[in-house]
């Protein structure tokens, strides 16, 4: 029982990390299909997300839910002006070179973090409605910071899975990213659909970051998630939503009772062993799918 | 006026020249076709009117408004809608998504929601199959697809970029029965680009013969189905020698 109980709790901790991890994932994924390009600086969209709700929470004393609010609002408007910015100019470049650009905005969103005053290099956290709040079921303990990350992805992965199925420019967006030239022989503006993928990744990244705070703390290299969430996606097909979700969370588990279980340091590296052992199995991922090709 | 004017285009792949200054014009409510064999630029001047490659010279107007070098998503919302070759479903959505997707312009859902029945008139097979992805569908099926699509925008004009490729004799008939349909039922007019001539010039009531970038002839389809070139080269009806050979050397008569 005490055995039991401590797989459990294990796995719901690994559980929430996966979460966020399958956040992180799904921008990855999102910005690919549009675009086919793959964001590295995702991992540093989601820093600057935590270092917003910090400001706004830490220093300016915004509830939480208003934080949150803003922070993914001011993220979104902050994706769109990337891709105004930096990459709508590149459309048409090879994709090596609008991948080393994303590599290079996410040193520059970095040392951006270590310039501005009242950031820095520093570690900071903030204050969560949901601290030093427990659920106890026998003796099970269950860490309310841990559960709202997991209700808080939830109702994401719903509202985002409800957009692209049953709404206009969400269908758009699937169609552009299976058939770009068609997309653009409907009249759908395959610009618009670029800026507005950047637009949902970045503010993807905002959540992340704030849900990631009260259990990493906000600081510089929190970026660095990317890292595993990388693997995550990989491992979900790289191109499949609900597979993102599903790397992130096998990754987020596997970590996490390797930590538990394993010697000092196996924990990091359980991501990428899991990752290689899947992908020698099942090249495409779980839900990958071969490209179709026409007949 | 004429519903489509084209002057003088120039179009360039880098530094091919693929349209060397094709003028024609479109009359409302017609079917008008460009024959031409693989390379001769056909596909290219639709791709210049719809926008998707811009022409380095001359000049397009559509209902007596010049549109060359607009964005390709502005020229569908003034009633521009092409039909592109090969079947360009969105293969991972359904029937229904791929044809609401060819009113993605529009706002009025009533119209959309006619629209809807509509082209199941025409194609029923598309109303029995709703649900299922296009990707899953055959051939002569997804050609039924793009075109149902490119219908729900209520183009004024449809570029039509061959309708035929691939399908079966039976299927092509029963296409081109649709497409003429679509243009006497819906005053739909129609560009059609086709390397079947046999097919494209007896829909047609005007057509273009296009060499290497350049309108060679002009005329009705009538005329063009007499002329002996057009029988030659492009219907394969072969003429027969004063030795009863066939006269191998003969030259086209435009060059």
């Amino acid at each position: 029982m005490e055995l039991l109980n401590e797989i459990l709790q294990t796995v719901l901790s690994g559980i929430s990390i996966g979460c966020v991890y399958g956040l992180v994932a799904l921008g990855f994924v999102l910005i690919f299909k549009a675009t086919e390009v793959i964001n590295f600086a995702q991992g540093e969209l989601l820093m600057l997300g935590a270092f917003i709700s910090y400001s706004l929470i830490g220093l300016l004393h915004f509830p939480y839910w208003a934080a949150l609010a803003v922070t993914v609002i001011v993220m979104g408007l902050l994706g769109t002006l990337l891709e105004r910015t930096v990459l709508r100019s590149l459309v048409g470049e090879p994709v090596y070179a609008i991948v080393i650009v994303t590599i290079g905005l996410s040193y520059f969103l970095r040392s951006m973090v270590s310039m501005i005053p009242g950031w820095g290099t520093d570690t900071y956290g903030f204050q969560t409605p949901f601290a030093e709040k427990f659920i106890r079921t026998g003796k099970l303990v269950i860490s309310w910071e841990y559960l709202a990350i997991i209700l808080i992805t939830t109702a994401l992965i719903f509202l985002l899975f409800s957009f692209f199925r049953y709404t206009r420019v969400g269908t758009a967006m699937r169609a552009t990213s299976q058939n770009q030239l068609a997309a653009v022989y409907m009249g759908i503006s395959v610009t618009r659909v670029f800026s507005l993928t950047w637009t949902i990744a970045a503010a993807l990244g905002g959540i992340g970051g704030i849900l990631l705070s009260p259990i990493t703390f906000v600081h510089m290299n929190m970026g660095f998630i990317g890292l595993k969430a990388f693997p995550a996606a990989v491992l979900g097909g790289f191109g499949s939503l609900p597979g993102a979700i599903v790397g992130g969370l096998i990754i987020g588990i596997t970590e996490s009772l390797a930590g538990f279980y394993l010697p000092e340091g196996w924990k990091d590296i359980a991501a990428w062993i899991i990752l290689i052992g899947v992908l020698i199995i099942r090249p495409q991922g779980l839900f990958g799918i071969q490209e179709k090709k026409k007949v | 006026m004429p519903l489509l004017k084209v002057r003088n285009i120039e179009t360039y792949y880098g530094p091919i020249m693929a349209i060397k200054g094709v003028s024609f014009d479109v009359e409302q409510g017609a079917i008008v076709t460009i024959l031409g064999a693989n390379g001769a630029g056909k596909t290219t001047i639709l791709k210049t009117i719809s926008g998707v490659m811009d022409p380095e010279k001359g000049s397009i107007e559509f209902m007596g408004q010049p549109i060359e070098g607009l964005p390709p998503d502005r020229i569908v919302r003034l009633g521009i809608s092409q039909v592109p070759e090969g079947r360009e479903v969105f293969h991972d959505l359904t029937v229904k998504e791929n044809l609401m997707m060819g009113a993605y312009p529009r706002k009025d859902r009533d119209g959309i929601k006619k629209d809807l029945q509509m082209v199941y008139g025409y194609f029923p097979i598309l109303g029995e199959r709703t649900a299922q992805l296009a990707g899953d569908m055959s051939g002569g099926q997804q050609q039924m697809v793009v075109i149902a699509r490119a219908l729900m925008a209520r183009p004024k004009l449809m570029l039509l970029d061959e309708p035929s490729l691939g399908l079966s004799p039976l299927l092509v008939k029963e296409i081109y029965a649709i497409i003429k349909r679509i243009n006497t039922e819906q005053k739909t007019t129609i560009l059609l680009v086709e390397q079947n001539a046999p097919m494209a010039l007896s829909t047609a009531s005007h057509g273009f013969v296009l060499e290497l970038g350049r309108i060679v002839m002009d005329d009705s389809c009538d005329a063009l189905l007499a002329n002996e070139d057009v029988k030659e080269f492009y219907l394969g009806i072969k003429e027969e020698g004063v030795r009863g050979e066939r006269r191998w050397k003969r030259k086209k008569k435009w060059r």
